[in-house]
């Protein structure tokens, strides 16, 4: 080897600053505009913003105390133009590609913010109840994103997530209703969770079914048999079969008593503390564990697993079960942590919202998390804007964040980028 | 270390009625070099992924120093010694140098949390004493692809492989990087490791290789010496005499064809591509575009067909503008197209010879007559279109996936030059083909060229390059680094190739000649 022989070095250099590639403008100008679009709406609702002052509640039930009060029009004007300076930024290219995630997150936070603004003025709007109300529809999301995180690192598309939690919630509330224990309830939901996993797992894995076609086959099935049983047995002894025990809160000492966020978030029950040690233990577990090490290669390229000695197969299917687990907690919340009995096809699409958590936290854990909160707030905010009575249908609202999730997915948080063996099963000759 | 002495005894190997390898007999001595030398598709990559537990044999075995082993899986052979660097690398591209490294054997704390410390410790410590410079903590997809290659061996030595198979390694190389990979062959070597070194390349055959085993056709054809000329071993990969140098007469340019001016593209990633690239090309030369893989010449070729957006730049052909205009427009005008990877943009696998023959003029007279297709027209076309490119085929009906790579590509190559062309764009024309139909390409080209046909060429191959050329321009990093003669040598062309202006380049290759450019 000569001492002079340079190195070649193919790896590419950024694009200067002064030249976009056109794709990257064309992204750029498709979803300015859209954030622009809703900037502008924020600003409007500033403009038409009356009466007065906005009272926010922050404590659930005290009418009289400890509410908080801005100037409605002067706090919304403020936002909205807060909102149009960050729409702006981004469509003129002020700050840099890297931040522009920061700038849709201000742009949102303004939006919102004016939007209760104007919902809220001359009337009293409850935010306790908003995030109370806001963990409540996001637990089970969360849940299921997770169990989707789980699968679809290890390459194996799950759709049969909603599947999971209907037999999920169906087995719960059985088991609670019969047994009394609600230890029992949440491990029967945990283990039928796995038997639908485990459909999914065999079809997938070794039969090579078509992943996604097979998770809507699941749901089809999950959402027939639990009806089935439940007109057989459930509504025929609905006192013995369809009572489960509803988990009480246990409030943790020191951190409940946290003025505002304490009782929201440290005053649950045992299975919305489960969901927050379920955060962290797949993130640990995924980025630090050698199993998460292996899940993610054979996610991401199966064959190099194999040739360094990984059944690809085995760990795939690992992943699987256990993210039927999580989907399977996920959906015993819809009974025992909350409505308290089991009604046909109750968990109305939200494990195809689960989904889209995943995808739009970009198959992070912690991403999916933070998109399936902000669904849950959407979900929430509607049904409080009902009771205080805006002019807008909350059906319309119902729609922000679903929409928001297709900006989301099309790009505006930089690239998405799945898994690359995501879907596709590892055949060896 | 232990040496190993491997021997491989009648192993056999069929896909369907296809016999991949039929009773390999094969003995790779410890310490040794040993090259498996064959044309694509000869079954060298068969053989090597049955030594590696990948495919299991129909029949025969594998014997480790005397021993009848059996390898069912990777893991088997890492247990046994064996290990393989791939051809595609088998690296995970978003994890880490040390998370490559330590796949399949994690170093660990407790309950499985993974040891990162101990894995950086061993990358470091291996790459050290290999002279490689290698960061544990670089992503894979962010190292450029020798740097990779060198990522695979680490991997396999940190197994202690005592034989290392090293399946087509030099492909993505630059010249001088493949003369970094022989040092470090032979390091390995005089610590006793044994390595395959499986190419169809005859230079790099003779400047390492201690024992020569040629395959073809799935059986072991014969021996030879390093000392063997070029010729004689191309005779034994081939089956019969082959001529290595193309009969071409000198070019007789004439007006300016294509010119590309300032041509910019920037790829899904973000990264410049191409970068400000100016060329010319005349009627009547073949102009070739060299570089290693990945350096801009495959968004190049794109660009000049409509397939890659622009980013800045003009594109001309005969004076008239293209930028901007679609792809149907170009080809239009009169460029034909060889793409890079022609299973995937140069031919439905699927549709017959005789519908591949045709499928970029079946909306036209005499193919398409409104809303249908004239069959007797397409299939008249398809025997006569077999018949002057020597398409070895036992009928047009054949799907072309069934074809080998050389008769692919003849399809290809047959329906681009069916129109008249102005310029022909061919991408890595020979990549994946036997020989035999090198030389029949090669030819066909050359014969388009003297028709006055202007022709860009974009190839990895300096072989291909020398035999083809009428001028080169060398790309790096998606600059064109200079236009040079054809004549220019093959260690000047590798020192541009690693981004070294022309003049830099003469001095250097005449001080620091490598063991590939003296052969």
């Amino acid at each position: 080897m000569s001492e002079t022989t340079t190195t070649p070095d193919t790896v590419r250099v950024p694009a200067p600053a002064a030249i976009e590639a056109p794709a990257d403008r064309t992204r750029r100008l498709r979803v300015g505009s859209l954030m622009l679009v809703f900037a502008l709406i924020g600003l409007l609702l500033a403009i038409f913003t009356n009466g007065g002052k906005a009272t926010f509640q922050l404590v659930s039930g005290d009418l009289q105390n400890n509410l908080f009060g801005v100037p409605a029009q002067a706090t919304a004007l403020i936002l909205g133009i807060l909102g149009v300076i960050a729409a702006g930024a981004y469509v003129l290219r002020r700050v840099p590609q890297s931040y522009s995630g920061y700038l849709a997150t201000l742009l949102g936070i303004c939006f919102i913010g004016s939007f209760l603004c104007w919902a809220a003025a001359g009337k009293t709007f409850p935010l306790a109840n908003q995030f109370q109300g806001t963990l409540n529809f996001a637990t089970p999301l969360i849940l299921g994103a997770l169990a989707g995180v789980l699968c679809e690192r290890a390459g194996v598309i799950n759709i049969a997530i909603e599947g999971q939690f209907l037999v999920g919630a169906f087995t719960a509330a059985v088991v609670s209703s019969t047994t009394g224990s609600s230890a029992a309830a949440l491990i029967a939901a945990a283990l039928t969770g796995v038997l639908m996993a485990a459909l999914l797992a065999v079809f997938s894995i070794k039969y090579l079914v078509n992943q996604v076609v097979l998770g809507v086959v699941l749901v089809v099935f999950a959402s027939g048999i639990t009806g089935y049983l439940f007109d057989q047995f459930l509504q025929e002894d609905a006192a013995n079969m369809n009572t489960p025990d509803v988990l009480s809160a246990v409030k943790i000492p020191l951190l409940g008593d946290i003025p505002f966020f304490g009782p929201i978030l440290f005053n649950q029950t045992i299975l919305v503390y489960l969901t927050y040690i379920a955060v962290a233990v797949v993130t640990f577990v995924l980025f630090e564990t050698r199993w998460g090490l292996r899940v993610r290669s054979v996610g991401e390229h199966p064959k190099a697993a194999d040739t360094v000695g990984i059944r690809v197969k085995r760990v795939r299917y690992s992943a699987v079960l256990w993210a039927g687990v999580l989907a399977g907690l996920g959906g015993a919340f819809f009974t025992v942590g909350y409505a308290g009995s089991f009604s046909k096809d109750m968990t109305a699409g939200n494990g195809f919202i689960a989904l889209a958590a995943l995808i739009m936290g970009r198959w992070n854990p912690i991403g999916a998390m933070v998109a399936a909160l902000f669904f849950g707030f959407a979900t929430q905010l509607q049904s409080q804007l009902q009771i205080i009575q805006t002019p807008i249908p909350g059906e319309l609202l119902l729609m922000a964040p679903y929409l928001a999730t297709i900006i989301a997915v099309a790009g505006l948080v930089g690239r998405v980028r799945a898994p690359k063996a995501d879907g596709e099963p590892y055949v060896t000759e | 270390m232990a040496r190993m002495h491997l021997e491989l005894s009648g192993l056999t190997k069929s896909f369907g009625s296809l016999v991949a390898n039929d009773h390999i007999d094969l003995v790779i001595e410890p310490g040794q070099i040993h090259c498996l030398l064959g044309e694509n598709g000869a079954g060298k990559s068969t053989l090597m992924n049955m030594l590696y537990g990948l495919l299991q044999p129909d029949a025969g075995e594998i014997l480790i120093d005397g021993e009848k082993v059996a390898i069912h899986s990777p893991s088997d052979a890492i247990a046994q010694g064996i290990g393989m660097v791939h051809q595609h690398f088998m690296l995970v591209p978003v994890f880490t140098v040390a998370e490559n490294i330590m796949l399949g054997r994690e170093y660990t704390r407790a309950v499985g949390v993974l040891d990162r410390k101990k894995a950086d410790a061993l990358v470091t410590e291996l790459s050290e004493r290999y002279g490689f410079e290698v960061d544990p903590e670089a992503l894979v997809e962010d190292i450029p692809v020798g740097v990779q290659q060198r990522v695979e061996i680490i991997k396999a030595l940190a197994n202690n492989a005592r034989v290392l198979i090293l399946d087509e390694p030099t492909a993505v190389l630059t010249p001088a990087e493949i003369d970094e990979l022989i040092a470090v062959m032979r390091q390995l070597k005089e610590n006793g490791t044994s390595i395959v070194f499986i190419t169809h390349k005859l230079k790099e055959v003779k400047a390492i290789a201690d024992t020569i085993t040629v395959i073809r056709r799935g059986k072991v054809v014969g021996s030879a010496e390093p000392s063997a000329t070029e010729e004689e071993l191309a005779e034994l990969m081939v089956g019969r005499a082959v001529d290595l140098v193309v009969d071409k007469d000198p070019a007789t340019p004439g007006d300016t064809v294509l010119r590309v001016e300032g041509l910019t593209v920037i790829d899904e990633r973000g990264f410049t591509a191409v970068d400000g690239v100016d060329l010319e090309v005349r009627a009547g030369e073949i102009l070739a575009v060299a570089g290693v893989q990945g350096n801009g010449q495959t968004e190049l070729a794109e660009a000049l067909l409509g397939l890659t957006p622009i980013a800045a730049g003009r594109i001309s052909l005969d004076g008239n503008d293209l930028t901007g205009r679609t792809t149907r427009d170009r080809l239009d005008a009169g460029i034909g197209y060889i793409p890079e990877d022609r299973a995937h943009d140069g031919f439905v696998g699927s549709f017959s010879v005789a519908e591949n023959l045709v499928l970029d003029m079946a909306r036209r007279a005499p193919f398409g007559k409104g809303l249908s297709l004239r069959t007797d027209e397409i299939e008249k076309n398809a025997q006569e279109r077999v018949e002057e490119f020597d398409i070895r085929t036992q009928s047009t009906d054949l799907a072309v996936s069934s074809l080998s790579g050389g008769n692919q590509q003849k399809v290809v190559l047959a329906r681009e030059l069916s129109r008249p062309l102005k310029l022909l764009v061919a991408s890595q024309p020979t990549r994946g083909v036997d020989v035999g139909s090198i030389e029949f390409l090669h030819t066909r080209m050359v014969k388009e060229r003297d028709n006055g046909t202007a022709v860009l060429i974009v190839s990895t191959e300096l072989d291909e390059i020398a035999a083809l050329a009428d001028r080169v321009a060398v790309m790096y990093r998606g600059k064109v680094v200079g236009v040079v003669p054809a004549d220019t040598p093959r260690d000047e062309l590798g020192l541009m190739m690693a981004g070294a202006s022309k003049s830099e380049a003469e001095v250097v290759a005449t001080e620091n000649p490598t063991t590939l450019g003296t052969i």
